[in-house]
């Protein structure tokens, strides 16, 4: 029995959901309106109030520079690897960064890291599931592509935090399908899931065996997805218009989105239709118009999905299984309804692929499972256990630029090791480690992790020091360092520089800020809608100034509704809320006759054959009736 | 006897023994396994270990859970494989097997030396000339050429390395036998000595020795095979 309830989300390249375990089977939870699938958009308005989802959309196209898409893609990952992001997609950093820092981009007049971003969309999803459940949500269990490193799952962490989310677990996307699947067919044997997301491509083989959900190997590709495809679509547009209509849009933002929405649009009708034409109108009034077929399509994505084969195949190596040996391959992401993908995946598993989960919601499925789990179980899950792997292998630099490799990538975790380290010079009380995730040879060519400090080593002489440094890679794949001398027993401090993320303080800041600004925001909306019915009462007054009304009122009438004029145009300006309406309310009751008079002359001018328009009613019987009272809660 | 993980009457983990792997699944120090025991054992104790099924226990707890997991892990994955189990038991013996070779890498990559690599003494003949044989392909390949009898022969060298390589493991597995028999005895209370403990630990060193030279090798072969 859940007090708490623990739901799972899928953090989506493209979109983003939540679900719970609802009885016997999980259940995604729908938005306001009415939609399961929260695009991962986010925009700011002309408030600087955060929008996202379906609302954000219409922001990509009208005022691009104020919205972002894909943010995924960006997450846990540093200034100088996304240099070819930027090339495709209009991430606009911040000019201000410095280099080593946390990357930030803008959004508006404003600039936001990748975790707060992904905040935004988190707690929209936080909120979609308070207002289902009607009780407040704080745990979650988020999904994350299992080939994620150390740096982009501990960006998810922090994200889920930054939203007042206690994220009890990070699962990994394919095994999180799994579990939905697994759930469903309650069959032993071994399963491939094969997940081809927006940005990212997963591949996971798990042995299915009495509840036990075991990961043998995985491999993949995080900048590989649907988005390479769209990209490659827009790609030919702009050089079709470019060449054709000597136009270059590349540079046009709201351009490229409505040509990013066109090819979007055929490239799913493609899924299901021989071919499709594209009919996008272009700034200066001209059209671009192209057919494509299927078979065109198909030729241009070939590279892309392609690229999907070489990890599948190390997959199967490191699983040490052969094709024939995949009992069911289980499809996932969007971008695995596209047919040649499917074609591929059943050429690579010599197997027609499980296509009877639904591609967009399975992971968050499957991450309500785990929530579950983790929450207790119930009857449906109560031999239900995931047992995961590492999907890099985690590395030390050592002398030469080599890297020493301490835990093999597919290694169950929970999983550990331990090293010994020694000081070169008499007296070192520091001892500097470099981390790293990666198969190769040299420590450049694997992904830095993290940088360590080693301090407070008791003063020896060199080489005495005995130091044992244990790293552990806990169930979410994020690794923990400690460190103890063992001569004198001491522990050792360890300080840690993550490569590309945000220190623990920053996190803190960006928790209170996020908690201030839901209450600002909504301090703030307020502030705006009073000042809104202040403006509408002021118009009407103005109005009802040049009306014949006006001069029926006494000296004194018009010198008390002046004062009180003067004083809401002044409080107008300022933030104080109750001011405003106070202000407003004041003026309401003193205007209160001139409003009758106008009601009257309207009325007996109306009567005297005149239209309501000609008699100065104001814009129609929707619009608040000028000077009278306005109805707000 | 086995550590004791979790509490038999009330299932709450305990803090982790500061034990070795063997002891973990309750095993003798033996080289031969019942692979299918392990797992099965395996597979339950995650089931009362893995911090997911302990996620609502105490922060206390929950460490434990971690640590006991990560040794569960750990302990499975070595003893799962011979070749690993062979070399873990080394360490344990006091064989420091992989400092040795990894202080001679360091200190080779530090002086720009090439590692002076322990030849097999009976292999010495054999890998002069394959070497010679790989630098001359490298050489050809460079230019564009290949000698398909030089291939060929470099073929047959890499086939006689691999039934080199199976040759070594069965000799493992004998001195494994032996290992287990002198075991077998000390648990009966039989007296075993210090110099048939040293013999056989230090063929197994040996043998291992040689099977990584001859893989390296071996691997060494195949890259140039199959460089363009």
């Amino acid at each position: 029995m859940a007090t708490d309830r623990i739901v799972g989300i899928d953090l989506g390249t493209t979109n983003s959901l939540v679900a719970f375990m609802q009885g016997e089977s999980p259940a995604v939870i729908p938005g306001e309106d009415g939609s399961n699938l929260v695009p991962s958009v986010v925009a700011l308005d002309e408030n600087n109030q955060p929008v996202i989802g379906n609302a954000a959309r219409k922001y990509l196209t009208e005022t691009p520079e104020r919205a972002v898409y894909s943010i995924k893609r960006l997450m846990g990952r540093g200034v100088d690897d996304v240099q070819e992001e930027l090339k495709f997609f209009p991430f606009r950093l911040a000019e201000d960064l410095q280099a080593g820092e946390v990357l930030r981009i803008r959004l508006g007049e404003k600039t936001f890291t990748p975790p707060e971003i992904s905040a935004l969309i988190l707690r929209q999803l936080k909120r979609n599931a308070e207002r289902f459940f009607g009780a407040p949500v704080t745990k979650a269990v988020i999904t994350v592509p299992a080939y994620f490193n150390d740096a982009q799952r501990q960006a998810t962490k922090d994200a889920g935090r930054i939203a007042g989310l206690e994220v009890l677990r990070l699962v990994n996307e394919p095994t999180a399908a799994s579990l939905a699947y697994g759930l469903d067919k309650k069959q032993n044997g071994i399963v491939a899931v094969y997940d081809l997301g927006g940005g990212t491509f997963d591949i996971s083989i798990l042995k299915l065996h009495d509840g036990i959900f075991e990961v043998i190997a995985t491999n993949g590709d995080t900048h590989l997805g649907g988005d390479d495809i769209d990209n490659l679509l827009i790609t030919i547009a702009l050089d079709d218009t470019l060449g054709d209509l000597g136009l270059d849009l590349r540079r046009n933002a709201e351009a490229v989105q409505a040509i990013r929405n066109a090819v979007i649009e055929a490239k799913i009708a493609l899924s299901s239709q021989p071919s499709v034409k594209l009919d996008i109108e272009l700034p200066g009034g001209k059209r671009y118009l192209r057919e494509i077929t299927r078979e065109q399509f198909e030729q241009l994505i070939q590279p892309i999905i392609d690229r999907t084969v070489g990890p599948c195949k190390q997959a199967l190596k490191d699983a040490g299984l052969k094709p024939e040996q995949i009992d069911e391959v289980v499809l996932v992401g969007g971008s695995t309804r596209i047919p040649k993908v499917r074609a591929l995946v059943k050429e690579l598993f010599h197997r027609e692929p499980h296509t009877d989960l639904n591609p967009d919601e399975v992971v968050a499925l499957g991450a309500a499972v785990q929530a579950n789990i983790l929450g207790g179980g119930s009857e449906a899950t109560e031999n239900m256990l995931l047992l995961d792997v590492t999907p890099l292998s985690l590395g030390i630099e050592v002398a030469g630029g080599v890297t020493d490799k301490i835990i093999l990538r597919n290694s169950t975790i929970p999983a550990s090791a331990t090293q010994f380290y020694t000081t070169q010079v008499d007296g070192q009380a520091n001892v500097a480690i470099h981390v790293l995730q990666g198969e190769r040879e040299l420590a450049k060519d694997c992904r830095s992790l993290a940088r360590f400090d080693l301090k407070g080593i008791p003063p020896m002489a060199a080489g005495m020091a005995r130091i044992e440094v244990k790293f552990l890679i806990d169930a979410n794949g994020i690794l923990h360092v400690a460190a103890r001398e063992q001569r004198s027993g001491k522990e050792s401090e360890i300080q840690v520089q993550p490569s590309y993320g945000l220190t623990d303080e920053q996190v803190e800041g960006m928790i209170l800020d996020s908690f201030d600004s839901a209450e600002e925001d909504f301090r703030q909306r307020q502030v705006i809608e009073a000042r809104n019915e202040a403006e509408t009462i002021l118009a009407a007054l103005d109005k009802g100034k040049k009306s014949p009304a006006w001069g029926h009122l006494t000296t004194d009438e018009k010198k008390k509704i002046a004062k009180m004029e003067k004083a809401l145009t002044t409080v107008k300006t300022e933030d104080d809320y109750h001011a405003i309406r106070k202000a407003i309310d004041t003026l309401n009751q003193g205007t209160t006759r001139l409003a009758e008079l106008m009601m009257d002359s309207a009325v007996s001018t109306a009567l005297k054959g005149k239209t309501m328009d000609e008699a100065d009613m104001g814009e129609g019987p929707t619009a608040p009736h000028p000077v009278a009272k306005a109805e707000f809660e | 006897m086995r550590a004791l993980h979790f509490c038999e009457a009330c299932g709450k983990v305990q803090p982790p023994a500061p034990v070795d792997y063997f002891s973990f699944f309750g095993l003798p120090r033996k080289l031969n396994l019942d692979i299918a025991a392990v797992e099965k054992d395996f597979y339950e104790l995650s089931r009362k270990l893995h911090p997911d099924l302990n996620a609502r226990a105490g922060s206390q707890e929950q460490e434990w859970s971690l640590q006991q997991s990560s040794l569960l892990n750990d302990a499975h994955r070595t003893l799962k494989d011979p070749i690993k189990r062979t070399e873990y038991l080394l360490k344990l013996e006091g064989v420091e097997l992989e400092e040795q070779s990894k202080t001679a890498t360091e200190q080779a990559r530090s002086t720009g030396e090439v590692k002076k690599q322990i030849v097999p003494p009976d292999l010495l003949e054999e890998v002069f000339e394959l070497n010679m044989q790989l630098e001359e392909l490298r050489m050809q390949k460079k230019m564009g050429e290949d000698d398909p009898a030089l291939i060929e022969e470099i073929g047959r060298q890499k086939l006689g390395l691999e039934r080199k390589h199976e040759a070594l493991l069965q000799e493992l597995q004998g001195q494994w036998k032996m290992w287990d028999g002198m075991i077998q005895r000390e648990q009966n209370g039989q007296p075993v000595s210090e110099e048939e403990r040293k013999y056989l630990r230090d063929n197994m060193v040996d043998l291992l020795n040689r099977r990584n030279y001859i893989r390296n090798l071996a691997r060494d072969v195949n890259e140039v095979l199959e460089s363009d």
